[in-house]
């Protein structure tokens, strides 16, 4: 029967259990998480580069900004960022149209100086270079670019290019919005940030132009503030993202010849309608993750969309993902998962652990004994290019290829075990029960036998 | 009697109350808690840069603020991490251009992607909104479906790991792109892993893009394997894993329910039979009518009802 010690030692084993509970919630809730530092970039190799590209044609002495000459205004600005800039910035000054004082065009648009170059910046000197600036001449913006892309030099990393300007080029051909084109698709990870300080249509057409073939933004500035405020940020943007560059591949029409990529981020040109495909191993009990994004650098139809399809080496369909708009916008963007399915009587890698995936593997990859798989990555697009639109080079794409651990299904719920406060009522109640029955059997038991 | 009780009491007591302990390291361990340990809510910096890319989106940890001067028409992105269980619900409030330099109404919209760079779906919240050439302010949000612990690669569910905004301006004038507005963004999430659906769930790792350039391998090497260089995006705390982990494999409050369960059965189960045995207190040598010398006289399978009371 139950003794008077019983209760106590409930309690006591009760309160040692709820201690317990208590100091394992502490102890875990006071360890710091192991987590990844968020969006940590990865180690630069170089420092961030800025070029900023003024413009220093006749039209620069309008007094329309707060009864300030546009070059006032620029120059101030320009000033107020070299005081602000960070110690690991490069930056460098080139003007455009600020000698020429001429009306030959000849001679007019091929008027470009460096007027500090990208490197160390001392303030002192950067500034008093900036003060000496004279609006004079033509707008040569094309080879301006082309020559801002020289100074900044090729690298691993992203350059950026900020272009004050308040005029449309008055020296096309080149087109300035081409020549941005141009070195986009060079490779080279150049990004021009326009900022305009006249509003009129022509220019503000060419300058949006410019920032979206380069994937850069467009400013629009009506205030000094605006444009310091602005600048100051494209510089720190400059320093927060320069080490985020995606390694140049390019994809074939074919599976069998195209390239193999590993986990990482990849960038390619793919023209109107074009497919382009890439392949990745994809061992067993591992996943494939890949994302496409499809940038529409230049004018295109309204709607449009973008398709990645994984198959396998025969053309199999593995999975796809696709994403469709309309509007305006930067990309069109997807993504797709895909784990091989395991082979059931295990090639003993060591990856067993792993049970098999729910997916059955088709046919033509159902006899893959090998380590890995190759998948084929297909991406296309459905962006339609507006009238007079040149293909060529095209449009930017933006893939990033991951292989994880594979994720099997889990296996239903938990081993059995219950939870909730029905199961505890369900369970008391049964428990209840059976505690009458067999005190109900144990009575009559010993009422037949006392009888006898 | 009464002390049965009272121990049956006190010990049915301590149990539930161990049960109400239980899911408290639970969720100390879920990754439910902001991905920086040393944020306690309301103290996070307000950021104030967002990135024109996936690939360069700003980071914001849940229950951060971003306060960014931008351009109109530029494409904004920032980036969170979101773990099992958790609802994100993201806030824009835009404060529009001088209405005087626009020249007709535009649309903002906002927009959630996965790691993956799907589109996610947004359950609740003006999505997108089209401000009047005269309005000031214009304010978005979208909410996401509750993360899952564990989805089939075909699908499209939404599941841990970063999460990217992106706001932009699908619809408005050319002549107003480029001027000066301000965005203010606030990323909260609300759940915890607790009740992650599918249960028992897992997704090995979470949906989390590498940020580093790739590199492409000869056909005959082809075995890259996640390289150690590789940088990844915004990532939710991990889980913490423990001795006793793989014992409970995450399902720790099942354990609690069913052993309270068995518990509770036993003790009612003790409460029953002691219940019937002394309906009335201790009679334990009531004179029986008909006693013991009267040995199998009837059918011992009737006993009479008599007896018992």
């Amino acid at each position: 029967m139950i003794t008077t010690t019983t209760p106590r030692r409930t309690a006591r084993a009760a309160a040692l259990l709820g201690a317990l509970t208590i100091v394992v919630g502490t102890v875990l809730g006071t360890l710091p998480a192991h987590a990844d530092e968020p969006g940590a970039p990865p180690a630069a190799t170089e420092a961030p580069k800025v070029d900023l590209v003024l413009d220093g044609s006749g039209s620069m002495r309008t007094k329309d900004l707060q009864g300030k000459s546009r070059m006032e205004v620029a120059q101030q600005s320009i000033s107020e960022v070299i005081d602000a800039l960070p110690e690991e910035t490069e930056f460098g000054i080139r003007t455009l149209g600020a000698t020429y004082p001429g009306s030959d065009q000849k001679e007019g648009c091929k008027d470009t100086q460096q007027l500090y170059p990208v490197g160390k910046t001392n303030k002192v000197e950067a500034k008093t270079a900036v003060a000496t600036v004279r609006p004079t001449g033509w707008t040569p913006i094309g080879i301006a670019l082309r020559a801002a892309a020289q100074d900044l030099g090729t690298g691993p990393t992203t350059r950026r290019i900020v272009l004050i300007t308040d005029g449309e080029d008055t020296c096309a051909p080149p087109d300035p919005c081409d020549v941005a084109r141009e070195l986009a698709s060079q490779g080279i990870h150049l990004v021009v940030d326009t900022l305009g300080l006249a509003h009129d249509d022509k220019t503000r057409q060419q300058l949006i132009c410019i920032a979206n073939a380069t994937g850069g933004t467009f400013t629009d500035v009506r205030s000094q503030d605006q444009l310091t405020e602005r600048v100051k940020q494209l510089v720190e943007r400059a320093q927060d993202t320069h080490a985020v560059a995606p390694a140049k591949v390019t994809g074939t029409d074919r599976c069998a010849d195209a390239p193999v990529l590993s986990p990482g981020v990849y960038t390619d040109r793919e023209k109107f309608s074009e497919h382009r495909v890439y392949r990745v191993p994809v061992k067993a009990g591992e996943e494939l993750r890949a994302s496409v994004s499809v940038t529409p650098d230049r004018a295109v139809a309204r709607d449009y969309g973008v398709l990645l399809q994984a198959t396998d080496t025969s053309g199999q369909e593995l999975v796809r993902g696709s994403d469709a708009g309309s509007g305006r916008t930067d990309v069109a963007s997807t993504g797709v998962r895909w784990s091989a399915a395991e082979d059931d009587d295990g090639d003993g890698d060591g990856d067993s652990s792993a049970s098999a995936s729910p997916a059955k593997g088709s046919g033509s990859g159902s006899g893959a004994k090998s380590a890995a798989r190759t998948v084929c990555l297909v991406v296309s697009n459905s962006f339609a290019a507006q009238a007079g639109v040149q293909a060529d080079p095209g449009l930017p794409l933006e893939l990033t290829v991951d292989v994880a651990a594979a994720s099997p299904a889990p296996d239903g719920p938990a081993m059995g075990l219950g939870r909730g406060w029905i199961l505890l009522g369900v369970l008391t109640l049964a428990g209840l029960l059976a505690g009458l029955l067999f005190g109900w059997l144990a009575r009559w038991r010993i009422a037949v036998w006392r009888e006898n | 009697m009464r002390k049965l009780r009272t121990a049956a009491a006190t010990a049915a007591a301590a149990f539930t109350g161990l049960l109400l302990l239980a899911p408290a390291p639970a969720s100390a361990a879920s990754p439910s808690a902001s991905p920086s340990p040393s944020a306690s809510g309301t103290g996070k910096p307000v950021v104030h840069s967002v990135g024109t890319s996936f690939l360069t989106a700003t980071t914001l940890a849940s229950g951060q603020d971003a306060d960014v001067p931008v351009s109109t028409g530029d494409y904004l992105y920032w980036a969170f991490p979101a773990a099992e269980g958790q609802t994100a619900t993201v806030q824009v409030r835009v404060t529009l251009p001088d209405a005087a330099d626009r020249h007709g109404p535009q649309t903002w919209t906002v927009e959630l992607f996965d790691g993956l760079r799907r589109r996610q779906s947004c359950t609740a919240g003006p999505q997108n909104g089209t401000a009047e050439q005269d309005a000031a302010t214009l304010e978005l949000s979208c909410t996401l479906r509750q993360i899952r612990s564990w989805a089939e690669p075909w699908s499209g569910d939404p599941l841990p790991g970063t999460y990217y905004v992106r706001l932009s301006t699908p619809d408005i004038p050319q002549t107003d792109l480029g001027l000066a507005s301000t965005v203010h963004v606030h990323v909260a999430a609300k759940g915890g892993a607790d009740d992650a659906q599918p249960e028992g769930g897992s997704l090995k790792a979470p949906l989390v893009p590498p940020v580093n350039a790739g590199a492409t391998a000869a056909a005959e090497a082809a075995a890259p394997s996640p390289s150690a260089s590789a940088t990844y995006a915004a990532a939710p705390a991990e889980e913490e894993s423990h001795w006793y982990s793989d014992l409970f494999s995450g399902w720790n409050t099942r354990w609690w329910w069913t052993i309270a369960g068995g518990v509770l059965a036993a003790l009612a189960g003790v409460l029953g039979y002691t219940l019937t045995r002394h309906p009335r207190g201790h009679h334990p040598h009531r004179p029986a009518p008909a006693s013991a010398p009267v040995p199998h006289q009837g059918p011992p399978a009737q006993p009479r009802q008599d007896s018992w009371q």
